[in-house]
């Protein structure tokens, strides 16, 4: 028992690498506010929209991080209730995933505001119509479910480090004793943590759901060529999964290197985790084909402008590089065992969430590059949106945010969930006569 | 009732009844008399006052009628101007319908009317809330070109998404933009299928020379940084009976602006007036993309029979300024 304690807690603790990193993240986090702070300043215009691109990488972005955040309803509660036993050790992981991109998915939509200082009107003045006020509410809803998701398992792991594990900083006692909420391993407190979880783990469900179509239906309740689509919102659904799977293996190889734990992060969690991928990428390919070839048949006018515009115009490249490089060719691959043990795996996550980015940036610009009616008379840059370098930084900002919340949890909370793992062995990590 | 019980109890009792008419009677003149003196004592100040000024104002009401009101009975609201106007906008001018026809026959693109609109509601040079385009629906087809402002949808989809109710449809017809409420989430400019709506990407137009002016909702002016706007079919000079800027400005006749209750629409340049249905039935009139089903407030008419060749614009856009 100890061994366990020891293997899955020895990474909490104040080291200079964490203060090398901290310290790297704060500063870039510095850097990165400053371009915001000159946003408030002067405006939306230090980024490269304009009137009628007037969505860019913010909302991109914001899209990304909602998309990403849906993947701890994947694995804890798809997978954790189907009785999937290998998910057990990442479904902390993937909640805190799910906890940091929720969380820093509503502050990138207010980075996005040309007035945040009314954000509060969305509550004053809100309006039961607007998709928005639906978006704000399931996220609100899905990030506390989470929270709550993340939280609950973790009790029983504080209150057997508060006790046993010696190793423990002096400072983060007073924190475990207080969250541990005076857990005794009582039957009727596991009743009731158990009880609750189940609740939590059915209710996330439709949370999750609503969070990503209703993020999807910003732009499939419009009338615009590329975003009016009826199949948007299960569109979203499960790019979401391929990016948040991508997502949870990306972050299971660094805490195996980091906090080595090889022994419980093995090769068959790499292996299992590279099929949910395929299968999620493989729902996803079907979606896509089902985005671009129907429209793409009939060629409406407005319809034919936006498909020639990613296939072969404008956003070619991009386009290509995102459907065969971040998609096709890592579906293909990881049809091969060999390509998911855990480095190759890892790489090829980089490559999908990489690709996942990119494809949210060509569902939202390319349709604002090309409305109904033609852009005449203005100015260049109204014509062809390219990124600022501070709207880039400000977009950086929103992932130091993200990382700087991942490091916390996971270094200050242990990774793998400690007493489900000796519970799983046998063990009860409560009683002390044990080994 | 009570009246009642009091007499029957003044008759039962005499002496009590005289008492209470003698109080009743002093009460009475010392009311006349302070009256009096404070009739008096007031007379004289108003006197004196005229004397000082006594000249008399025309001022137009709110449901559009002449007054002439002395300026000594002016006194200015202790109201916030700006939430005089935006309680004001809030509600349309009663019993109209505003309409606009415009009439693409007759369009040479001499862009005064954006001129005139730029002017008004203080918008630098790239920011249209009119703007004049160059069309051509088919390759077999004539260019022409083609004045695009707000539509003043009756089923407006800008409306539907705005999250906090900054812009909003009134009983007049018209859509307007609160900028005072607006968050700049540009969810409105994304549902718009017109490109109708323009955003203060940094400081609008002489900003620091506006600055502190009190906020009129109809002319969106002073314009707001980080806020939404558009067309507004000039409410403000709807209130006044007036023609909107740009069909005033217009040299070539393409503008007519009325309401349809009335079933009248006058030309901004002959200021002819005619029959709306008429008008529409005559020549043809169509709607932009009316397939949307946004049910727009602007009809054209078609480029047919026109008079002069078609010069293609010269493509000098503006600089951001």
């Amino acid at each position: 028992m100890d061994q366990i304690i020891n293997d899955l807690s020895h990474h909490i603790r104040l080291n200079k690498g964490f203060f090398l990193w901290m310290g790297f993240l704060a500063l870039a986090f510095l850097a990165c506010l400053y371009a915001y702070v000159q946003q408030l300043r002067y405006g939306l215009g230090v980024a490269g929209i304009r009137d009628y691109i007037s969505w860019g990488l913010y909302i991109s972005n914001f899209v990304f991080f909602v998309a990403s955040s849906l993947i701890g309803m994947l694995i804890s509660a798809v997978l954790g209730l189907i009785g999937l036993k290998w998910v057990q050790p990442i479904t902390r992981i993937a909640e805190t995933i799910a906890v940091a991109f929720a969380a820093v998915a509503g502050l990138v939509i207010v980075m996005d505001m040309g007035r945040p200082e009314r954000l509060a009107y969305v509550f004053l003045y809100a309006r039961f119509q607007s998709p928005i006020l639906w978006d704000v509410t399931v996220i609100t809803t899905y990030f506390v479910i989470s929270l709550l998701l993340l939280f609950l398992p973790m009790i029983p792991d504080m209150a057997v480090l508060y006790k046993r594990f010696g190793n423990l900083p002096g400072w983060l006692k007073p924190v475990y004793k207080v969250l541990s909420l005076n857990w005794t391993d009582h039957p009727e407190q596991n009743r009731i943590i158990h009880r609750s979880m189940y609740i939590l783990l059915i209710l996330i469900i439709p949370a999750a759901l609503s969070i990503h179509t209703v993020t999807s239906w910003l732009f499939a309740l419009t009338v615009r060529p590329g975003w009016d689509s009826t199949i948007f919102g299960p569109y979203f659904v499960s790019g979401a999964f391929v990016a948040g799977s991508a997502a949870v293996i990306i972050a299971m190889f660094f805490f195996r290197k980091n906090y080595k734990l090889q022994d419980y992060l093995t090769d068959l969690h790499f292996n299992n985790m590279g099929k949910v991928l395929v299968l999620v990428a493989f729902v996803y390919l079907y979606f896509n084909i089902n985005e671009y070839l129907v429209p793409g048949y009939k060629l409406k006018r407005a319809d034919a402008i936006h498909l020639r515009e990613l296939m072969s115009g404008h956003f070619a490249i991009t386009f290509w590089l995102v459907q065969v490089g971040g998609l096709l060719i890592p579906i293909a691959l990881m049809l091969f065992r060999k390509m998911r043990r855990p480095l190759p795996l890892t790489l090829i996550s980089v490559v999908v969430l990489i690709a996942a980015w990119f494809k949210r940036y060509l569902i939202v610009v390319p349709t604002l590059a090309h409305p109904f009616l033609p852009i005449q008379h203005v100015p260049d840059n109204f014509r062809v949106y390219t990124p600022t370098l501070t709207e880039i930084a400000i977009t950086l900002l929103s992932f130091i945010l993200v990382l700087i919340i991942i490091t916390l949890i996971s270094k200050f909370f242990p990774v793998i969930p400690v007493v489900e793992t000796a519970k799983e062995k046998g063990l009860d990590p409560l009683k002390s006569n044990e080994s | 009732m009570d009246e009642n019980t009091v007499n029957n109890r003044d008759e039962q009792d005499p002496s009590k009844s005289s008492r209470r008419n003698f109080l009743k009677n002093i009460g009475l003149l010392g009311a006349g008399v302070a009256a009096g003196a404070g009739a008096l004592y007031s007379g004289d100040i108003f006197e004196k006052k005229k004397a000082a000024t006594g000249e008399s104002k025309v001022l137009l009401t709110q449901d559009n009628k002449l007054v002439e009101v002395d300026s000594l009975e002016l006194k200015a609201l202790a109201k916030n101007p700006t939430k005089l106007m935006l309680e004001k906008g809030r509600e349309g001018i009663e019993g109209r319908r505003w309409v606009m026809v415009i009439d693409l026959s007759k369009c040479r693109n001499a862009r005064r009317c954006i001129a005139a609109c730029q002017e008004a509601h203080q918008l630098k040079p790239e920011q249209y809330h009119l703007n004049t385009l160059q069309m051509q629906d088919s390759p077999g087809t004539a260019p022409y070109h083609m004045p695009k402002n707000c539509q003043h949808c009756d089923n407006p989809p800008c409306v539907a998404v705005c999250p906090v109710d900054a812009t909003y449809k009134r009983g007049d017809g018209i859509v307007l933009i609160d900028n005072e409420r607006c968050i700049g989430c540009r969810f409105c400019m994304a549902a718009c299928p017109y490109s109708a709506r323009i955003f203060h990407w940094t400081s609008p137009k002489d900003s620091d020379k506006h600055n502190g002016e009190a906020y009129n909702v109809e002319l969106n002016v002073p314009q707001k940084l980080g806020t939404i706007s558009k067309c507004l079919f000039s409410a403000d000079r709807c209130r006044e009976g007036k023609l909107p800027y740009c069909v005033s400005a217009c040299p070539n006749g393409v503008y007519y602006f009325g309401d349809e209750n009335e079933d009248a629409v006058t030309n901004g340049t002959t200021k002819e007036t005619v029959r709306l249905s008429k008008l529409l039935r005559d020549n043809g009139a169509y709607q932009l993309m009316p397939e949307l089903g946004t049910k727009p407030r602007v009809y054209y008419l078609p480029p047919k029979n026109r008079l002069f060749p078609f010069e293609p614009a010269t493509d000098e856009s503006p600089k951001e300024g």
